[in-house]
């Protein structure tokens, strides 16, 4: 769908757009949630549509750089915990997608706004895996960034939205902890390895502090997503909780987290660390990334190639139904 | 484009019955061409991390719903029944099991 | 890590539907294994015992190796998760039966020696499994066969002589009854779909047909309990039907996999392979042997 004010509720008597909208912020004042068949503003359904599609769509492409590499992992136990990780994937974007359609948009569609490059995902999912260390970090650090976002949209305004969250989260603690076993383990295990470790480190480090999106004072939407409690803390905030939550687990692991201006600063109780390259940010997000042009044509590509099968379903679909009238009319 | 040549697939509401004794809970959606997709979808999806021990899926299209502005004429009546709740009642502290 | 990690400033609750579980919903995952006694049996002759074990487990493992090569290929979300599913229960059966024929066959290797360190003729699975990918039709197919056939088998294994051995079978064939569930539906919606669909299938199962034969005449479970006559009649009778529905069966009764291709002589579970089991176990082994001593 287009994000317009066409919603599953027009069929809902309108009441006067004033008494709709003193009860929509009060709801959101209460700390109450928003049910799908709520009247909401349209600029309250965009951004949930647009930020729940980009989500899901981070999901579905998410499970590229890891997927390559079940194929190939080294022992038959990560093999299977590789598997099972990238499988919550595909079911963590379906949970998504699935809350956006209680919105009035159509998966489908948002997939192909997806292939056509008009709805983004996640700028972290277009950097390479290079070695099988990168599963491991990715686990520890983007699935750890993920929680870090996450955790609070579990009290979003947005019900389905929240409670498609509250199920992630509790998949995605696993996702984050098999990363940094599988580090720990690494460290444990040859020079070469130690090497592959912090080698993996030192690229992921600087992608994940974009993950939580531009600094505050470049975040336009911001601050209407706050007001709706869409969002519940600003991206300086939750990047901050990231960098101390990691700060200790690098120092147990022994790997060098690469900034030297990360320090502990024993006024604000918090790190301080260096900003972020914010040109590349911006250079991977508008799709000039090392793997833009590859995530979305293997998308693509599986999408296109799968037309036929979910063609075939629907018209089995559609000729039982047939058949199924016609033995009951005869 | 209409949705019959593209092949999509109707949406389902997935409800589970987490264990015995408990009613089936809605977990959320899926895309299925046929009931016995969406079946084995649900079970994919939903319960595989053992959450369940039965599973509904039901088109979602032929769900019944009250409309969120007739709240007061579905549920407001119920509100003054206090008498419904256990709480209504004022029984000594001192009498066991109830 | 704790859960304090995951709550930096503690006011963010991840349970917000107080039901209180730790990591997902469910709980009473089990050891298919638990109680069970872990020597061979007097009576059992541990050879054989290692070399169905081997010969399933290598079925199995190729198997789930050629379903991961669809992650992020699938035509839809939804079937993502349902070839992941069948990938990681087979994969789950193969680390079973390489423990046990690690103990069977007195080495006393682990499931990474076998799947890591051995050589393609060391393969013991049948040569059906290596074929590669092929389209979705393909894999619905060779799916519905192996899963059909595998069925019968473990199901048969579950009164085998050796405890551990029936134990995997008993986990084994509530797995397989799921999958050739999932292959026997979707072969019926192949079939019956679109024009181009049913050319699909019957292409993948022109294609599989000459293999199939060394799956009916199949002796590795033999001597474990799995009678191959009576393996074969119920595979075929299977397979009959599921093809019936399908709209797939031919008008002479014949099931369209056993025509019109004879079958290819010889046999994987002789170490005797296609070319293309030696590329996929490169592929599966390259960071393991890149790092031998490595630990993972």
């Amino acid at each position: 769908m287009q994000e317009t004010e066409e919603t599953e509720g027009t069929d809902v008597k309108e009441a006067p757009a004033s008494m709709n909208m003193s009860v929509f912020e009060d709801t959101i004042a209460r700390d109450q949630r928003i049910e799908p068949r709520d009247w909401m503003p349209v600029a309250y359904r965009a951004t949930l549509v647009r930020q729940i599609a980009q989500h899901a769509h981070s999901e579905a492409i998410g499970m590229q750089p890891e997927g390559e590499w079940i194929t190939r992992a080294p022992s038959l136990r990560r093999k299977a915990i590789l598997f099972a990780k990238v499988q919550d994937e595909a079911g963590h974007g379906l949970y998504l997608y699935s809350a956006a359609e209680t919105l009035g948009a159509d998966r489908t569609d948002l997939t192909e706004r997806l292939i056509d490059g008009s709805q983004k995902y996640s700028s972290i999912f277009n950097y390479p895996t290079r070695t099988f260390a990168d599963v491991g970090v990715i686990g520890w650090f983007v699935d750890g960034a993920a929680i870090c976002n996450q955790v609070p949209l579990c009290r979003t305004s947005y019900g389905p939205y929240g409670r498609a969250m509250v199920r992630v989260c509790k998949e995605e603690s696993f996702h984050q902890r098999q990363g940094y076993e599988l580090l720990l383990t690494m460290m444990r295990g040859t020079d070469e390895q130690r090497v592959m470790v912090q080698e993996a480190v030192d690229r992921w480090w600087w992608p994940s502090l974009m993950m939580f999106g531009p600094p505050d004072d470049d975040s336009p939407n911001s601050a209407r997503s706050m007001a709706w409690r869409i969002k519940r803390h600003s991206n300086d905030v939750l990047r901050q909780r990231f960098v101390d939550m990691t700060v200790p687990q690098a120092r147990k692991l022994g790997v060098t987290l690469p900034d030297p201006g990360l320090r502990w600063n024993e006024e604000r109780g918090h790190h301080d660390f260096s900003a972020p390259d914010w040109d590349e940010l911006k250079r991977v997000v508008s799709g000039d990334g090392p793997c833009n042009s590859e995530r979305l044509a293997r998308r693509r590509a599986a999408h296109e190639e799968g037309a036929w099968v979910r063609r075939a379903a629907a018209a089995h679909a559609a000729r039982r139904t047939a058949r199924l009238r016609e033995g009951r009319a005869a | 484009m209409s949705t019959t040549s593209r092949g999509d697939w109707p949406l389902y509401e997935v409800f589970v019955r987490g264990k015995r004794g408990l009613n089936h809970v809605h977990v959320g959606s899926l895309r299925a061409a046929d009931d016995e997709m969406a079946l084995l979808h649900a079970r994919d999806l939903y319960t595989r991390r053992n959450e369940g021990v039965s599973i509904w899926a039901v088109r979602s299209d032929t769900i019944a719903a009250s409309a969120p502005d007739e709240k007061d004429p579905f549920f407001a009546p119920s509100g003054d029944k206090v008498y419904r709740h256990p709480t209504f009642y004022d029984i000594p502290d001192d009498v066991p099991h109830i | 890590m704790t859960d304090e990690d995951l709550h930096v400033d503690g006011e963010d609750d991840l349970y917000v539907d107080g039901d209180g579980a730790r990591w997902a919903f469910g709980t009473g995952f089990t050891d298919p294994l638990h109680g069970v006694d872990q020597s061979v049996p007097d009576g059992v002759d541990a050879e054989d015992l290692a070399a169905c074990c081997l010969a399933l487990g290598d079925d199995a493992l190729v198997s789930a190796q050629r379903l991961a090569e669809w992650c992020t290929r699938a035509p839809e979300l939804e079937e993502e998760l349902a070839l992941a599913n069948i990938g990681l229960d087979l994969l789950g059966q193969a680390r079973l039966l390489y423990a046990r024929a690690g103990r069977a066959d007195g080495t006393g290797r682990g499931e990474d020696a076998y799947a890591y360190f051995r050589y393609p003729e060391d393969f013991r699975n049948v040569r059906l499994a290596e074929l590669p990918g092929g389209d979705f039709a393909f894999t619905v197919a060779r799916l519905l066969v192996l899963s059909v056939w595998r069925l019968a088998v473990c199901e048969a294994l579950a009164a085998a002589p050796d405890p551990v051995l029936a134990a995997i079978a008993a986990k084994s064939a509530k797995e397989l009854a799921y999958h050739s569930r999932w292959a026997a539906e979707w072969t019926v919606r192949l079939g019956d779909g679109t024009g181009e669909s049913a050319g699909r299938m019957r292409a993948a199962l022109d294609a599989l047909a000459p293999w199939l034969d060394e799956l009916l005449t199949d002796r590795a479970a033999a001597r474990q309990g799995a009678d191959p006559a009576a393996v074969a009649a119920r595979t075929r009778l299977e397979l009959f039907h599921v093809l019936a529905d399908a709209g797939l069966d031919r008008s002479d009764d014949v099931s369209p996999l056993e025509t019109p291709a004879p079958p290819v002589p010889g046999s994987g579970r002789n170490g005797r392979h296609t070319p293309h089991l030696a590329p996929l176990l490169a592929e599966l082994q390259s960071v393991a042997r890149a790092h031998p001593d490595a630990s993972w």
